[in-house]
């Protein structure tokens, strides 16, 4: 246990306050800027030239060359049409989903804690693993969910090699796999809220339908708007599961905006062009992260 | 207080049910309703789970079965022995893959627990200035896009030679848990009183000691479980890992799983066998954390 005589005086040379929060505060912050900031200000750098990791040679100031390049391209805006359906389909549907499960978690007595326990696998499993075990039951000749279709009588789908059923596939994919977010997220906001609210709406006879809306929403609603948006966030940049799913696949019908830019960058050496591509994502990414802080900032406050 | 799954999970009387006030008829048929509407949600997410573990355990002929075999097929381990042994004896490329994981994830949380614990102690204590935009700034460095952050590191890398070592990977991992690590920590270091610290400098020790002495032995579990979430997000990252590293003897385990379905056969049954090695040790943490996980998948963001 902890001494009670106090240490003899100047044993340690004594920080002031400023200094100690220097000391601990900067370490971290210069990792921070050697690992995060200092590689987004090269990108930043590279997306006005034309360089290329594999000719290598001198870079070329091109201006905003690249920018109006990828702004104006036909390819990327079909990607981010893909990206906009896959992340407004696969988030709604976690949010309907997640929210449902937790809804009803939370009118059960008993078995809470395995049933929570239960849904919250899939969410803890690395996207490599989701996305080849995926991949392994969509198969279009042994894969187990067209057998069991089939034997309801439903004919083969072929799940990753046609176009529209491959996004179709990434989206069920992700939300199967994020929908344990939005649940316990929902379940912590739904276990939250006060009986004495419902118990005051059951004196008045409130139908349960009215205390749903009146009482449950609103006061789950931040904290679920929190969740969405976490995730709206990350559908945007995910790349893994795409890569292992579908890898783009069929024809480019599942290249989402991270997916083409790895693309342009490393199959495709316009490392000049993929900079400026990634730096725009990075735009949209600061202005959803800075809506997510917002919210999150008025929910500690309230 | 973070709100856990066990306080969720209290067995306390469910508030909607009031058989006295009960209006309508058919209470009790709709909460049959909801149990099956719940069993049926349950089996859909757990299925995959499940299928995969009988794969790891299925013969090769069982595996490519059609229809699908659910019940009565030969339990082998033999999946699960490929996946440790090389078919000729000796250590596996797996295994040699799960052992860099281990050291990666390893490191990498030790260095953003170094790192992050000071940080945030000094940023929950100390009025630093322009805090909040210095805490935010240090968030928002974790929603960067992987795939675009790997470009410039790939040839910042490639200039200093990291480029396929342990060490790049353990120091973009460290960099990309630090923020968490701060976040999660911040939370933890609010909640024990500053009041302990005062009153150990009145008697005599340094602001230094009063945190290594006082605040840090009450700080341990909370450190322990944000070391266990840095853990798992290393153990499970994937895409800094395929473009940052390439040989064998450097390869973590997710490449290395993904890198089996690359040739024109792919063996079903070990890469349900290596998935589910894989994946035990990230479950069995995760359950020893589960009171954090809400603040723990929100990056340490959300705790109420």
């Amino acid at each position: 246990m902890v001494s009670t005589t106090p240490p003899a005086r100047g044993r340690f040379r004594r920080l002031s306050d400023r200094g100690l929060a220097v000391a601990f505060i900067s370490p971290a912050l210069l990792l921070l800027l050697a690992m995060s900031v200092f590689p987004l200000l090269w990108a930043l750098y590279l997306s006005f030239t034309d360089y290329s990791a594999t000719r290598g040679g001198p870079a070329r100031w091109v201006g905003f060359g690249n920018y109006t390049a990828v702004l104006t391209s036909a390819q990327v805006h079909q990607r981010t049409l893909t990206t906009l359906i896959y992340v407004v389909g696969a988030v709604t549907l976690q949010t309907v989903l997640g929210f449902t499960i937790a809804y009803l978690i939370s009118r059960r007595t008993r078995g809470r804690g395995v049933l929570t326990t239960l849904f919250l696998v899939p969410m803890m499993l690395s996207p490599v693993v989701v996305g080849l075990f995926w991949r392994f039951m969509l198969d279009a000749q042994f894969g187990v969910i067209n057998s069991m279709l089939g034997s309801l009588g439903i004919g083969q789908v072929e799940w990753l090699t046609r176009q529209r059923t491959a996004l179709i596939s990434l989206i069920v994919v992700d939300t199967w796999q994020w929908t344990p977010f939005i649940m316990l997220i929902a379940l912590a906001g739904l276990t939250a809220v006060p009986k004495y609210l419902y118990e005051a709406a059951s004196i008045d006879r409130a139908s349960e339908w009215f205390r749903f809306r009146t009482i449950t929403l609103p006061l789950v609603w931040p904290l679920l708007l929190i969740a969405v948006l976490f995730r709206a966030i990350e559908a945007f940049r995910l790349f893994d599961l795409v890569y292992i799913l579908t890898n783009g696949g069929p024809g480019v019908s599942t290249e989402t905006l991270s997916f083409h830019v790895y693309k342009v960058a490393f199959l495709g050496f316009n490392t000049g062009t993929a900079s400026a591509y990634g730096i725009l994502m990075v735009l949209v990414v600061i202005v959803l992260t800075q809506l997510y802080l917002r919210y999150l900032n008025k929910l500690k406050e309230g | 207080m973070a709100v856990s799954v066990d306080e969720a999970v209290s067995p306390g009387p469910t508030r909607q049910r009031r058989p006295a006030t009960r209006r309508f008829g058919g209470g009790r048929g709709r909460s049959v309703v909801e149990v099956a509407l719940l069993a049926v949600l349950a089996v859909v997410m757990l299925f995959p789970v499940l299928w995969m573990i009988e794969t790891s355990i299925k013969e090769n002929r069982d595996v490519y079965a059609v229809p699908a075999q659910f019940f009565g097929f030969t339990v082998t381990m033999d999946h699960f022995r490929d996946v440790f042994i090389a078919p000729g004896g000796g250590r596996s490329d797996l295994s040699v893959a799960f052992l860099n994981s281990v050291l990666v994830a390893g490191v990498s949380t030790t260095l953003a627990t170094v790192l992050g614990v000071p940080a945030a102690w000094a940023y929950s204590r100390f009025a630093v200035k322009a805090k909040k935009d210095q805490l935010f700034f240090i968030l928002s460095t974790r929603f960067m896009p992987p795939v675009v952050v790997v470009i410039p590191i790939f040839l910042m890398y490639r200039q200093v030679g990291l480029i396929d070592t342990k060490l790049g990977l353990i120091l973009i991992y460290a960099a990309f848990n630090l923020p968490f690590t701060i976040w999660m920590m911040k939370g933890f270091v609010d909640e024990v009183p500053a009041e302990y610290e005062d009153a150990a400098m009145l008697d005599g020790y340094t602001r230094l000691q009063a945190f290594r002495r006082f605040t840090l032995p009450l700080l341990v579990p909370g450190i322990a479980a944000t070391a266990v979430f840095a853990l798992i997000f290393s153990w499970n990252e994937f895409v800094f890992a395929i473009f940052l590293t390439s040989s064998d003897e450097v390869r973590t385990a997710p490449p290395a799983i993904a890198g089996l379905i690359g040739g024109t056969t792919v063996d079903w049954g070990l890469v349900a066998a290596a998935s589910v090695v894989f994946a035990l040790p990230v479950l069995i943490f995760a359950y020893l954390v589960r009171k954090h996980l809400v603040a723990g998948v929100t990056l340490g963001a959300v705790r109420r």
